[in-house]
């Protein structure tokens, strides 16, 4: 859930939402956690002719947002949803069972934009510049990780997952790795660590990683950089740091390409420049 | 069960990868098939009954598999790959259960009872099969 509050104003306290503008001028949106509220601000006086939104899986620290995102309201307006195939429900019918009432004071049909469902399957999808692919992975219920690509750059994000889960990483194949197919070789891999390593023992199979195994994955999927995502609500931004220590530690030699996400943070993949992952400050 | 179409080492299914998981927690003999047909494992409950462990056969396909187990019907008839349970889930895609007679890769002859079930994903593709054998010990239940 969200963490607002006086510690964490570092790294911020909304649930997962990234944005991903592409150079054709689309906009992806990765989740829809309460991050896409602010984001839809920001948006408002440079609205793209449509809009994308991946979601990587419906639990509501991924989802919740929706109802806030002020372009959901915009006339007219094609919005594309993507996500987790289902089945027996349609991927509407999955979101309408929060964005509805009792629970939202509004149907999803009834709102003003122009939405459109899609089931996020493995076959690699196009939009406009960029090239996507969506691979399931190891987290609680139908989970996705989105692999992006454009000009040849590469961003990764696997926000909610368990790779380690009844496996050792040190060990086992990497074709055996949840994950390891779309995350091989990426430049920029947005990956969850939830946990310190003390920590994590008592969370064994709740769909989320400790550092050690996030730092694991991204060495065996011989990543450029990572990313350390979904902070732990209990988490306060001193806290973080220590994690971020911790990851550090483990990866000798790449310490300035292990960072924390933090809300607001900008990471550029351009033309041929080397990427940029903005530090917090 | 033709050779294999995906090289080794390519990405496994998610399906497939936390059925592997599953297994190597278990002591349950258990074996996978993708959905090539190629046994891409077997945890140590079953290395221990086959005489060899899985890391040093590596994934085959399943005919050299059946071929090396010569499977039999209890009776000591012949038991074809596509009769056998496994061989049932993957060619006719529906669980089924048998007892079979094989020998293992350290020579010895055992009766087992099997079941096997093919593995379906959510957009109805198929993953592979999943195997679950023991040993059928005179007087047990």
């Amino acid at each position: 859930m969200a963490a607002p509050g006086p510690d964490t104003v570092k790294y911020g306290g909304n649930t997962s939402c990234v944005e991903v503008r592409l150079a054709s001028g689309h906009s992806l949106i990765l989740d829809a956690g309460t991050g896409i509220r602010p984001l839809g601000v920001l948006m408002q006086d440079d609205l793209p002719s449509e809009v994308h939104i991946l979601l990587t899986h419906l639990h509501l620290d991924h989802l919740q947002g929706l109802g806030f995102f002020r372009p959901l309201f915009v006339p007219g307006l094609d919005i594309h949803i993507w996500g987790p195939t289902s089945p027996v429900q349609h991927l509407s019918e999955r979101i309408a069972m929060y964005l509805s009432p009792p629970l939202f004071p509004l149907r999803l049909e009834d709102v003003p934009s122009h939405l459109t469902f899609h089931d996020a399957t493995e076959e690699v999808v196009t939009i406009g510049s960029a090239t996507i692919r969506a691979a399931k992975v190891t987290h609680q219920g139908p989970t996705l990780g989105y692999r992006i690509e454009e000009n040849g750059r590469v961003l990764v994000y696997i926000p909610d997952h368990e790779p380690a889960l009844g496996t050792d990483l040190s060990s086992i194949p990497e074709s055996w790795v949840s994950g390891h197919g779309i995350a091989s070789g990426a430049e920029v891999l947005m990956h969850d660590a939830q946990y310190r390593d003390d920590e994590y023992d008592a969370h064994i199979g709740w769909g989320h990683s400790g550092v050690d195994a996030a730092i694991q994955f991204a060495q065996k999927a011989d990543v450029d950089n990572l990313v350390l995502f979904h902070h732990d609500p209990y988490h306060t931004d001193r806290e973080l740091e220590v994690l971020l220590g911790a990851a550090r530690a483990k990866w000798l030699g790449m310490e300035d390409r292990i960072n924390l996400a933090f809300e607001g943070m900008t990471i550029t993949l351009e033309g041929t420049s080397p990427v940029h992952v903005e530090q917090a400050h | 069960m033709s050779d294999p179409a995906v090289a080794p080492g390519s990405p496994k299914s998610l399906p497939l990868i936390l059925a592997r998981e599953l297994a190597s927690n278990l002591a349950t003999p258990m074996f996978l098939l993708d959905a090539e047909g190629i046994l891409v494992y077997f945890n140590d409950a079953a290395a221990r009954l086959l005489g060899k462990q899985f890391a040093d056969l590596g994934e085959i396909p399943s005919g050299e598999f059946g071929d090396a187990l010569q499977m039999t019907f209890p009776d000591g008839q012949p038991l074809p790959l596509n009769e056998s349970p496994a061989g049932i889930a993957f060619f006719e895609r529906r669980p089924a259960h048998k007892k079979l007679v094989a020998t293992s890769y350290d020579g010895v002859r055992r009766q087992y009872e099997a079941t096997a079930y093919p593995l379906f994903g959510t957009e109805g593709e198929m993953h592979g099969v999943i195997s679950v054998f023991w040993q059928d010990l005179p007087g047990e239940p």
